[in-house]
């Protein structure tokens, strides 16, 4: 019910047509069509290697596309420096943890903010009085987003002294510090134990309801992505083969063979 | 600092009068985006109003019961004096309990409101609410995931307090006039060891009498500092946080959760600290398990100091007479050891710490009074206001609580300890009976647990009463004594004796997974999580040479010698409140574990090696699941009163 009534009302926020990647003779993506739809969970599954994570990254601009174009918010975006996506508002997860590891989880979420900051170095040096202005708002900011994540007990520990499942929290954390509008998460529970990847989904889905975030993620936990996903786009081996509510994806024929391998 | 409580004879008074005395002066502080955030008592005092008003115009007057569920949040210790100034009574339940016992409350006490914490708590009424149609209105603090809840009896305390911003509030001051010394102060629910918790009526008489008189003794002033991180269900924390800190205008500081105590007690510094024994146990275990990773001068330095602290630094708290060599080491030991440690543990500044509602082994204890910590026993109880007795500076014996409380009048009649005092309570609420049962007809009131005054005239729990029983050989059996002994050893965390109307004493075990854990990873014990752990072969070595000390121990009692563990074995679960075997705070409830593990018992009796189990267990979320294991069981050496003399 939720997801129908979702979909109706969701604007398109960026949408990918047609899109070739190839590396040499390898293609990796061929004739790939996505559509995602604003305040929408997209859970984009498919066996290994069915170019999911190329995926992720022609959305986040790393990668562009020999064919095919990519729209964000009905405008086409060529190829792009990576800090200007970030600009545009979108942030990501790694799928291995890429933390700075000897800094506190306090300052590596501010890292998030980085763009945010507008400062002099002098003024900064100095501690001026806009740049101490500057630092109180950015503080405040990763101070509610350690509140959000609950955190608070780890704020000033190292984050190489962290346990993977709070270390994936402090990713998702400095990932949400840039205040994205689209949020792109690759393995968010991969490695994680079963109460990790209950916190982990519970605290997506507060992303997307609190802050209204759209959310792109990779997962190869199929309950989670049942569970948390408004829309699921399955790939295989380049190819799209499936894209729609998580219920009738899972009854999808072709699906069921991609996994399941047919005979 | 002495104030007229003759006049000053209720809260709300005191708390109009602390506005004014110390109205700059912090009363509450809490740590919110990592800042800690202070209200003066002049903004206590007006907020504290503002709700007030706020609760009045949604209809909630003199008498009525209005129910607090959550961590301890300056907006509940707000709520609890908001009610108090119109008269109505704070009703504070445990924050852990499932629904079915917040039902089982709510119900019972009649409550119209109830302010929750967040979103936990609101959720775990609304499951009940259907069942609760006296409850008017729920008030909660923290609104995060409650945005899209529809629920119309639901409802933000910031709105209440922005609602009543605009009013006049004037009125407050004539309600607070009213307010008699012989009034509802609050009313709580007792842990329920035994049966449905039982709501104890306090007055304020009873809280202002008792509490008074221990601000008096302790000094406490207003430049004090507490930390709340107790149950504020628990009559302790309405003690040490509300009554004391109206009384002598110190400050309650609230951590920023339950994860972060340990940082924010080091930033705080309180200096008068409350904490029962399991959480100083915890403490010195986790402390010593750190220390094995020291290295080896560290680690010399450590040992050698503590020994010299051990020998010497209980005297020197007590002012005795102590060599000037002796004191010249401790003061070098405070250097490197023992003042870093106190730092580390945010235990520096501290002039009070208290223990109270278990026993407490006299190692641990001596340990913190060694290290300069001014720890002190107390025994009290809910229907008392807390203090029965207390231990004095100069004067403590670990193994008793203490003398009588000043004012308080101590007897033992058959054993068991009966008081009297100012302190004594109104009744139970709704349970004449039961009030009848504790109060007799001259005031005293039975404590149901079984004591002894020694000649100094200072008290000796030594068991609940009822629970105290025989052996079939006609020796008197105190489980909990035994228990306690077992408990004083870090590796157990949790005992449960049995040998009533039994030939022999047996018991199970539960292990501490903290010092268990540690010490299996430093003797390459592999394991696999609790249940794996609590079945190694060599645990149960381990186990049974702390057995074999107790046992040792109750040889040299001739009253106890009978008492030695024959046979025993380790629980392959931990025993939870959840699950019914533990109270709220933690206490063991014989009735339940005997029915539970009713198999457990008959094996520990027919000589058999091993026992299989099935256990249902309540997670967390409240899901149900089963846990099976075979349990092994051991059998134990005594000791004969000849092996003691060899």
């Amino acid at each position: 019910m939720n997801n129908v009534v979702k979909n109706i009302k969701s604007n398109l926020i960026m949408s990918i047509n047609h899109v070739n990647l190839s590396f040499g003779g390898l293609k990796a993506l061929v004739d790939v069509s996505l559509n995602i739809y604003e305040k929408q969970i997209l859970a984009i599954i498919g066996p290994n290697g069915a170019g999911k994570s190329c995926m992720l990254n022609i959305i986040s601009g790393i990668y562009t596309p020999q064919e095919g174009n990519v729209e964000w918010k009905g405008e086409k975006r060529g190829k792009i420096a990576p800090h200007d996506i970030a600009k545009m508002g979108i942030a990501r997860t790694f799928q291995n943890i890429a933390l700075f590891r000897g800094m506190s989880a306090l300052d590596n979420i501010l890292t998030g903010r980085n763009l945010l900051m507008k400062r002099g170095l002098l003024a900064e040096v100095f501690y001026a009085g806009w740049a101490k202005e500057q630092e109180i708002i950015h503080r405040k900011k990763v101070e509610e987003i350690i509140d959000f994540l609950e955190i608070q007990s780890v704020r000033k520990t190292p984050v190489s002294r962290l346990p993977y499942g709070i270390q994936k929290r402090v990713e998702l954390g400095r990932a949400l510090a840039a205040e994205p509008e689209l949020l792109l998460l690759d393995e968010p529970m991969a490695g994680m134990n079963v109460e990790e990847k209950e916190d982990m989904c519970r605290f997506v889905l507060d992303v997307n309801e609190q802050f209204g975030t759209t959310i792109v993620l990779i997962e190869h936990d199929m309950g989670v992505v049942m569970d948390i996903s408004d829309r699921v786009a399955v790939l295989d081996y380049g190819r799209k083969i499936a894209d729609g509510l998580p219920k009738d994806v899972r009854a999808d024929k072709k699906v069921i063979d991609a996994y399941l391998g047919v005979g | 600092m002495l104030r007229n409580l003759e006049i000053l004879d209720t809260f709300p008074k005191i708390l109009r009068d602390n506005s004014k005395i110390f109205a700059k002066k912090a009363a509450i502080r809490e740590k919110e985006f990592g800042i800690w955030q202070t209200l003066s008592w002049k903004e206590f005092y007006y907020n504290a109003q503002l709700l007030s008003a706020g609760f009045k115009s949604n209809g909630i007057g003199r008498g009525d019961k209005v129910a607090i569920i959550g961590d301890n949040r300056p907006k509940l210790y707000l709520s609890i004096a908001a009610a108090q100034l119109i008269g109505a009574v704070p009703v504070p339940c445990y924050q852990d309990s499932v629904a079915d016992e917040i039902l089982y409350i709510l119900d019972h006490a009649e409550v119209k409101l109830v302010i929750a914490e967040n979103q936990e708590q609101v959720d775990k009424i609304l499951e009940v609410i259907d069942r609760l149609p006296k409850v008017k209105l729920i008030m909660y603090d923290d609104q995060r995931g409650l945005e899209n809840y529809k629920n119309s009896k639901l409802l933000p305390l910031n709105k209440i307090l922005e609602g009543s911003s605009e009013k006049n509030i004037s009125w407050i001051d004539e309600e607070i006039d009213k307010t008699l010394k012989d009034d509802l102060a609050i009313m709580l629910y007792t842990s329920g060891t035994t049966g449905r918790p039982k709501g104890v009526l306090l007055t304020y008489n009873n809280l202002i009498s008792v509490t008074g008189k221990a601000c008096e003794i302790e000094n406490f002033t207003s430049d004090d500092e507490v930390v709340a991180y107790l149950p504020m269900a628990w009559v302790g924390d309405n003690t040490f946080c509300v009554c004391q800190s109206y009384i002598s205008g110190f400050c309650v500081n609230c951590p920023e959760s339950r994860d972060t105590l340990s940082i924010d007690l080091r930033e705080i510094g309180p200096t008068y600290y409350f904490a029962p024994p399991r959480v100083w146990e915890a403490m010195l275990t986790q402390l010593m398990v750190r220390m094995q990773d020291a290295d080896r001068v560290k680690l010399w330095i450590f040992n050698y100091f503590m020994n010299v602290s051990k020998k010497w630094g209980s005297l020197i708290l007590d002012k005795k007479q102590v060599p000037i060599w002796s004191r010249l080491l401790y003061g070098l030991g405070n250097i490197l050891v023992y003042g870093p440690l106190k730092n580390n543990l945010g235990l520096t500044r501290v002039r009070t710490a208290y223990t109270a509602g278990e026993a407490m082994g006299p190692d641990t204890f001596l340990f913190y009074r060694s290290l300069g910590i001014n720890l002190k026993s107390l025994y009290g109880q809910t229907e008392a206001s807390v203090f029965v007795t207390l231990q004095q500076d100069g004067d403590v014996d670990p193994e008793t609580v203490g003398p009588a409380f000043p004012g308080v009048e101590l007897k033992i009649l058959d054993g068991e300890v009966l008081y009297k005092s100012s302190g004594v309570f109104k009744g139970y609420y709704k349970n004449e009976e039961a009030t009848k049962e504790t109060i007799d007809s001259d005031g005293w009131v039975s404590t149901g647990d079984a004591g002894v005054i020694n000649s100094k005239g200072h008290l000796k729990i030594i068991d609940r009463a009822k629970d105290v029983g025989k052996l079939n050989s006609g020796a008197i059996f105190a489980p909990k004594y035994i228990e306690n002994k077992l408990k004083f050893h870090g590796i157990i965390k949790e005992a449960v004796a049995f040998g009533d109307n039994k030939d022999f004493v047996t018991c199970f075990i539960n292990i501490d997974l903290e010092a268990v854990g540690s010490w299996a990873e430093r003797n390459n014990v592999a394991y696999s999580g609790y249940i794996d752990l609590a079945a190694q072969e060599a645990v149960y070595k381990l186990i049974e040479k702390s057995i074999a000390v107790v046992n040792r121990d109750l040889s040299k009692d001739i009253d106890l010698s009978s008492s030695q563990i024959k046979r025993f074995l380790i629980l392959h679960k931990e025993l939870d409140a959840d699950d019914g075997e533990l109270t709220r705070t933690n206490k063991v409830r014989r009735g339940a574990i005997s029915e539970r593990y009713g198999e457990l018992i008959d094996a520990l009796y027919n000589n058999a090696q091993t026992c299989h189990i099935k256990t249902q267990v309540v997670f967390e979320d409240g899901k149900k699941g089963d846990i099976s294991a075979n349990i092994k069981i051991k059998d134990m050496k005594t000791f004969s009163s000849e092996e003691k003399a060899a």
